[in-house]
């Protein structure tokens, strides 16, 4: 077992923004959080890790996340904002560093162990050649990946990754998924929020849909991916092929539309 | 260059401003004359002279601008923002006016701690407004607009206490705390202000960690453990504490905290915690220079050091926002 969100709801100045949502995340999986934009999933999301007051519970193995301090949850979750936010030019390896602090004790350097968990994520997210590069002069994509690096090398049971894959290009959004589902094998738990469609439902285990704040569905993406499902939650037409790889969704409308 | 290095380079160079401000001054001293006097004692106006003159000057000169870089750099990393610091983001203003309040009236004989405690007030007042203005959606023209309007009503209010006192001299003084100096300070002012300096500098390098995790947004360094609530308390208490104790004794002395973190940042890695001690070390040594400065450049009618750093750093500033614009706003 593993994080399990029961009935949790968000208020956020006086307007509900997530109702009720229950799901369970288990550890060796990668669940895609999909959804209109406005529909609750950053919320959600940054409720789960504990940085906004919330109703209902997230708990993992047991254990309510809410309860714990702040270091302790930041050894069980990392999570990777959407905003992307490097201040100053530090280097990758210093931007990388960063996700090691919850486990160094005070004034204390970076261990072997550390560095070679750093290492470990640079390459898994293919920026090991930009280690020695000001974060900032790196491109929109590359500071994307460094930032997962970061919250890899947290090495937390659960990942939760806002939108991680945006903005990058074709083949990064790949290694990018490619490198979540490795971090699944390592009996991590990985929730991770997209916009695109085939790479959801090529590379998640199980997709968890929002609309309104609330869960829509949950389930494969094979099951939940149906026409009429993407025309009640996203308003959209797609069409829908397979391939040896899995799924293929290129919307071609909206809904109402005439196809042209 | 490594840390320890530049940590120990700048360790050497505000010894020997310390030991160049020990021996410079309109009295026309022999050096070893004077630091014999200063040790062992001798010749009674000479020791008068360094033990009371000049070296609770130089210790001023060394705290204060210590403590001035240390809170440019804490406020810079904290609230990801190059241009903050007390002086521009109005702290020191605050804490002048928290100081002339009490001064003026007539609170600062009643107890030894009544005058730094007046200015630790207005300082931390300022900052606990700027923070809720400024830190959640901190953009750089929230901040230095909020701290336009926060340095303007505290020196309209300075203004005010002193035009109000009955003192016919008042308001000639609005110049020194507007403009602050360390001359004709006794060690009675170092011994105000140098404790509470210190417990503001420990809580301020307490900080220096999370200061680090900011560099990634705030809400990335709660999800790195860092404790939001307590981070905030430590640097509203350091910096109230360390501007706040040095403004009482020597007015408001400007841009030493700017200045400063963008001088030593290049030879740091950067971060902002490893940034804290350079920093602090790199403001003791400018404001012992150009405490140095008014004293050669003009030796019959010595200028504020607030004057010096002023000129130094106003137009520093204005190049930051040149340089910035397309970076910041």
């Amino acid at each position: 077992m593993s994080l399990v969100a029961e009935r949790v709801s968000v208020e956020l100045a006086g307007r509900r923004i997530v109702e009720d949502a229950s799901f369970s995340l288990a550890r060796g999986e990668v669940v895609g959080l999909l959804g209109p934009n406005g529909a609750g999933k950053s919320t959600l999301m940054r409720a789960i890790a504990g940085h906004l007051p919330h109703s209902g519970s997230a708990s993992l193995d047991g254990a309510d996340l809410a309860t714990l301090s702040a270091l302790e949850r930041a050894r069980l979750v990392a999570h990777l904002p959407q905003a992307r936010v490097i201040a100053w030019p530090l280097s990758v390896r210093n931007v990388v560093g960063l996700g090691r602090m919850p486990w160094r004790s005070f004034a204390r350097g970076f261990s072997e162990n550390d560095r070679a968990i750093c290492a470990e994520a640079m390459e898994l997210m293919d920026v090991g050649d930009l280690a020695d590069r000001p974060a900032t002069e790196l491109s929109g994509g590359e500071q994307a990946r460094v930032l997962i690096a970061r919250a890899v090398a947290q090495d937390t049971p659960v990942l939760i990754a806002d939108e991680p894959a945006s903005g990058l290009d074709p083949a990064h959004q790949m290694t990018m998924m490619a490198a979540l589902r490795r971090l699944a094998t390592k009996d991590r738990a990985i929730l991770v929020s997209l916009h695109d469609l085939t790479l959801a439902a090529r590379w998640c285990d199980r997709v968890v849909l929002m609309r309104d704040g609330r869960i829509a569905a949950d389930g494969p993406p094979a099951a939940i991916l149906t026409p009429e499902c993407l025309q009640s939650v996203f308003g959209i037409v797609a069409h829908i092929d397979h391939d040896r790889g899995g799924m293929i969704l290129a919307p071609t409308g909206l809904t109402g539309d005439t196809p042209p | 260059m490594s840390q320890s290095r530049l940590n120990l380079l700048l360790c050497l160079l505000v010894l020997a401003l310390f030991l160049a401000s020990m021996l410079i001054g309109p009295a026309r001293l022999g050096p070893l004359d004077s630091l014999r006097a200063l040790v062992a004692g001798g010749d009674e106006a000479t020791m008068i002279i360094m033990r009371e003159i000049r070296l609770p000057r130089a210790i001023l000169a060394l705290a204060v601008g210590f403590g001035l870089g240390l809170c440019g750099a804490v406020l810079q990393g904290f609230l990801r923002n190059p241009l903050a610091e007390p002086g521009i983001i109005g702290v020191s203003a605050a804490a002048s006016f928290g100081a002339v309040l009490v001064f003026y009236s007539g609170l600062a004989g009643a107890a030894f701690y009544a005058l730094p405690a007046g200015a630790l007030a207005g300082a931390a007042l300022s900052v606990v407004i700027l923070l809720a203005i400024a830190a959640r959606h901190g953009s750089t023209l929230t901040l230095i607009l909020s701290g336009v309007a926060l340095t303007s009503l505290a020196g309209a209010l300075t203004s005010l206490v002193l035009n109000l006192s009955p003192n016919p001299f008042a308001s000639y003084e609005i110049i020194f705390w507007l403009l602050g100096s360390v001359k004709d300070r006794s060690m009675n002012d170092v011994w105000i202000a140098l404790p509470l300096m210190l417990a503001g500098w420990a809580l301020l390098v307490f900080s220096g960690r999370a200061l680090d995790a900011f560099s990634l947004g705030e809400e990335a360094a709660a999800g790195l453990g860092v404790d939001m609530r307590r981070t905030r308390l430590l640097v509203i208490a350091g910096v109230a504490l360390s501007v706040g104790a040095g403004t009482a004794v020597t007015g408001a002395i400007g841009f030493v905290g700017l200045v400063v973190p963008h001088l030593v940042r290049p030879l740091t890695d950067r971060m902002p915690g490893s940034l804290l001690l350079p920093s602090g070390l790199g403001g003791a040594a400018l404001l012992l220079a150009a405490d140095i400065a008014v004293r050669i450049i003009v030796p019959g009618k010595e200028l504020n050091v607030g004057v010096v750093t002023a000129l130094i750093g106003a137009p520093f500033f204005l190049w930051l926002i040149v340089r910035s614009r397309r970076e910041i706003f």
